[in-house]
């Protein structure tokens, strides 16, 4: 409420407010909600500790990751992106087909190819919300579906495997015992925190979500803002097509269908409002980490993936509603 | 047991999360009566009211309605004991017509348990007339004003059998013509008995239509009597707890040099051959009616929505703003009518606020300079009295007047020439509102200059050099010196 702030204010500012309980709670509960996920897993299964079970985790997570981070972004500013799954699936085709190990494109050329083919298709997206006002949601619908045709006209249906082996060091190689898509994963995150924390773009980001008419009216390029973050949401996706392609030896028409869910998932339940202008990257690492330890932990527990759906889905559910009512306590 | 007053609250107190925000409210009203509730932003006021309407829970003190005690834990409860309140802040179904958001929740049936439309129909026209207020029932309600909309509300309280009627702030977004509409329905309220609670920082307003009163400050119950028994000088220095220097502080000097010429300005049906000039060191007031086109035409010279007809220079050379962002490095400046909608990122901190249109100066190469930033925000704290804990505190949780001084920091922040001001004291109390025209008196000085519209009178009178008056989108007016009267702002805009 108003009343409360001039009433024990005083007129210099002086310091931070005082952290108590309950702030405390808003700005790490996802940080203790993990904690305690990974003691229960470890406490129910002998094998969640391992070093090799982790590190599965987290390759597991950062295709995932990649795609929630751009999606995180878009959000912020109250958009949506329902593409990224056939996005990423039409970049990891387009990719796939200039890796093949009998032809020599080396590795530069399907890099940039899979990346480009993401911008492209991102960049669509963000010149029809941003320059033709199409609704977000209805865009990238329209997208989601496409993208997806884009990918099986491509390939005439046809997966392409039998991948070059540098081409697959990108799903499959480490890098001081470290998997690269795990790096390709944090240095995306880091990039993107940087970003959003220091950067006059990610203060803008942030602000035309919170309220775009004061942002435009403070002379803020709305719509270039606005253009850039589906772009960036595209070429992550075009990360995310080279990663899983390569991950899997293989660039399949019907990859990443619903992966757009977990992206989003991700996000709210790392506290991002899906009414734009609020929200943090590292919520969103800790929401994609959430999901992974779920899904994994569920693996082996030996939990059937019907019932994986079925918990994953109440988990989104009861994240937002927490939030809410440390909103509505606030 | 019988009561002399329709609603007896005493001793009310409410803390937000051990922050204490009404240690002693206090309002006792009696029927047939209008009841000022004054006090600056911050003295409890809206606590109270929430209370009273079961939006918040009280953690004491009692609430009687005719002599009995009672307790709402909901808004709908207190609606359903006589109880109903009128302010911005709600939201009617602006897709629905004026009938059914009238009835909204309890529209009559048929005997099959449909939607009775005739008898809504029916029962909306004469629940209109019987208030004089000329309506269509079956009008959408988001193409009306925003007075209509109020008016539909009031229609609506009294339609659910409210005896008690709380209105905040119920003036600040309409016009004068409007003004008139709703106190004359005010009045006739009175003569069914009703009681109304009602909030103002408008001082004309609260002695043209109050009975009664009562002051509190700082979460505590001063004083309350009748309006007739205090003046307004008393009345202020109550509010307030000390004594004030003159309201309108103007000590600024127009100059001879011309800063501004506009020359037949116009967009579409919004405004039309709109011809202006505006002199260094001037205050220049536009005065007009909701929907006259002065705020279109700030719009316009901001570059928010471009002019499509005429021209304007700035000490000479063509001025042409396309975006915000010409007119910004123009050196225009623009504090709108509606603060939380187009001012401010609620969300956001005061520094972020602050800094929102000059990012540049406070980053290198793209990244932002906290530091830096921090050192550009913390003066205007000090200069524009701004009261905040600290400057990363956001701006949602400020009253109005301190909200509107971090939009005016925002805007000192670019260093204009020309600042923009629609509506710059709606919602702000009295003595937030001294602070600004202080400001605003500073500002004009020197090669910089003001361009204020303003639908309160007194405002427009006692802060501007000139008046321009616009009707129906064309200036229908100038004013200056002496011409500068009431009568005259009123005659030449309605």
């Amino acid at each position: 409420m108003s009343q409360s702030s001039s009433l024990t204010s005083s007129p210099v500012p002086k310091g931070k407010p005082s952290h108590n309980l309950a702030s405390f709670m808003s700005d790490y509960g996802i940080v203790i909600a993990f904690i305690v996920l990974c003691v229960v897993l470890s406490v129910v299964s002998p094998y969640f500790l391992g070093v090799n079970n982790l590190l599965n985790v987290l390759r597991q997570v950062s295709i995932n990751g990649v795609l929630a981070i751009g999606m995180t972004f878009v959000i912020l500013t109250r958009g949506i992106d329902l593409s990224v799954g056939s996005v990423m699936a039409f970049s990891a085709m387009v990719a796939a087909s200039f890796a093949g190990a009998s032809a020599d494109y080396g590795l530069i050329l399907p890099i940039l190819l899979g990346l480009g083919a993401g911008l492209v298709l991102g960049s669509i997206n963000g010149l029809m919300v941003a320059r033709f006002a199409i609704p977000p949601f209805v865009m990238t619908l329209g997208m989601l579906s496409m993208a997806r045709g884009l990918t099986y006209i491509y390939s005439d249906g046809m997966p392409i495997s039998s991948l070059s082996s540098h081409f697959l060091w990108l799903g499959q190689g480490m890098v001081a015992g470290i998997p690269v898509p795990v790096l390709l994963f944090a240095t995306v995150f880091i990039i993107a925190w940087f970003t959003l924390r220091y950067t006059a773009f990610g203060r803008y980001v942030y602000a035309i979500g919170g309220n775009p008419t004061a942002s435009r009216l403070s002379g803020i390029n709305v719509r270039r803002i606005t253009f850039s973050v589906y772009a960036i949401s595209g070429i992550l996706c075009g990360l995310a097509g080279l990663m899983i392609a390569a991950r899997t030896s293989a660039a399949l028409p019907q990859a990443g269908v619903a992966y757009e869910l977990d992206a989003i998932a991700a996000v709210v339940i790392g506290g991002t409002s899906l009414a734009g202008g609020k929200g943090r990257i590292i919520g969103t690492l800790f929401g994609v980490l959430i999901i992974g330890v779920i899904n994994n932990g569920l693996d082996l527990l030996g939990v059937s993936s019907f019932y994986q759906q079925l918990v994953k889905g109440a988990i989104i559910v009861i994240a937002v509603m927490l939030d809410r009512s440390r909103l509505t306590n606030a | 047991m019988s009561s002399p007053y329709l609603l007896h609250a005493e001793g009310i107190r409410k803390s937000f999360s051990g922050v204490p925000a009404l240690l002693d409210g206090h309002l006792a009203l009696r029927p047939g009566t209008v009841h000022a509730l004054c006090g600056g932003n911050g003295a409890g006021k809206s606590t109270l009211l929430n209370i009273l309407m079961g939006i918040i829970e009280r953690d004491a003190g009692t609430v009687r309605m005719k002599g009995h005690e009672v307790t709402f834990n909901s808004p709908h409860a207190a609606l359903k004991a006589g109880i109903a309140m009128i302010s911005q802040e709600l939201e009617p179904v602006p897709e629905m017509s004026v009938a059914e958001n009238i009835y909204l929740g309890r529209e009559p049936r048929t005997r099959l348990g449909l939607i009775d439309h005739r008898a809504m129909q029916r029962q909306t026209c004469e629940l209109l007339a019987s208030l004089e207020l000329d309506l269509a029932p079956d009008a959408k309600l988001g193409n009306l004003s925003i007075a209509d909309m109020q008016m539909v509300e009031i229609a609506r309280a009294i339609s659910q059998d409210a005896h008690i009627i709380i209105m905040d702030e119920p003036t600040s977004a309409i016009g004068e013509r409007e003004t008139e509409l709703l106190f004359s329905a005010i009045g006739r309220l009175k003569q069914r008995g009703a009681g109304i609670i009602y909030v103002s920082h408008r001082m004309n307003e609260l002695y043209r239509i109050a009975d009664d009163y009562t002051i509190m400050r700082d979460g505590t119950f001063i004083e309350s009597g009748a309006m007739a028994d205090i003046d307004r000088h008393r009345l202020i220095t109550t509010v307030l707890g000390k004594e004030l220097d003159e309201e309108y502080a103007k000590f600024n000097r127009p100059g001879d040099n011309t800063l501004l010429e506009v020359d037949g300005y116009g967009r579409g049906s919004a405004f039309q051959q709109v011809s202006l000039h505006l002199k260094c060191g001037e205050i220049l007031g536009i005065f007009g009616l909701m929907g006259s086109g002065r705020s279109e035409f700030l719009d316009a010279l901001f570059g928010a929505a471009p002019a499509d007809h005429g021209e304007a220079r700035l000490e000479g050379s063509p001025y042409h703003p396309r975006h915000p962002g010409d007119a910004m490095r123009a050196g225009f400046a623009y504090v709108t009518e509606d603060r939380k909608g187009s001012g401010l990122v609620m969300d956001a901190s005061i520094k972020r606020n602050v800094t929102l249109a000059s990012i540049a100066d406070v980053a290198h190469a793209g990244l932002i300079n906290e530091s830096r930033e921090n050192l550009a925000t913390r003066p205007f704290i000090d200069r524009l009295h701004i009261k905040a804990s600290s400057v990363d505190m956001p701006v949602r949780q400020m009253s109005g007047g301190n909200q509107q001084k971090v939009v005016l920091a925002k805007w000192l922040q670019t260093n204009p020439r020309i600042l923009m001001l629609d509506e710059p004291t709606r919602g702000v109390d009295v003595g937030a509102k001294r602070e600004i025209y202080a400001f605003m008196s500073e500002f004009a000085q020197d090669d910089r200059a003001i361009l204020m519209t303003s639908s309160e009178i007194p405002e427009v009178l006692g802060m501007s050099d000139r008046v321009l008056v616009f009707r129906k989108g064309r200036i229908s007016g100038e004013l200056s010196g002496s011409e500068l009267t009431q009568e005259n702002l009123v005659r030449l805009s309605s």
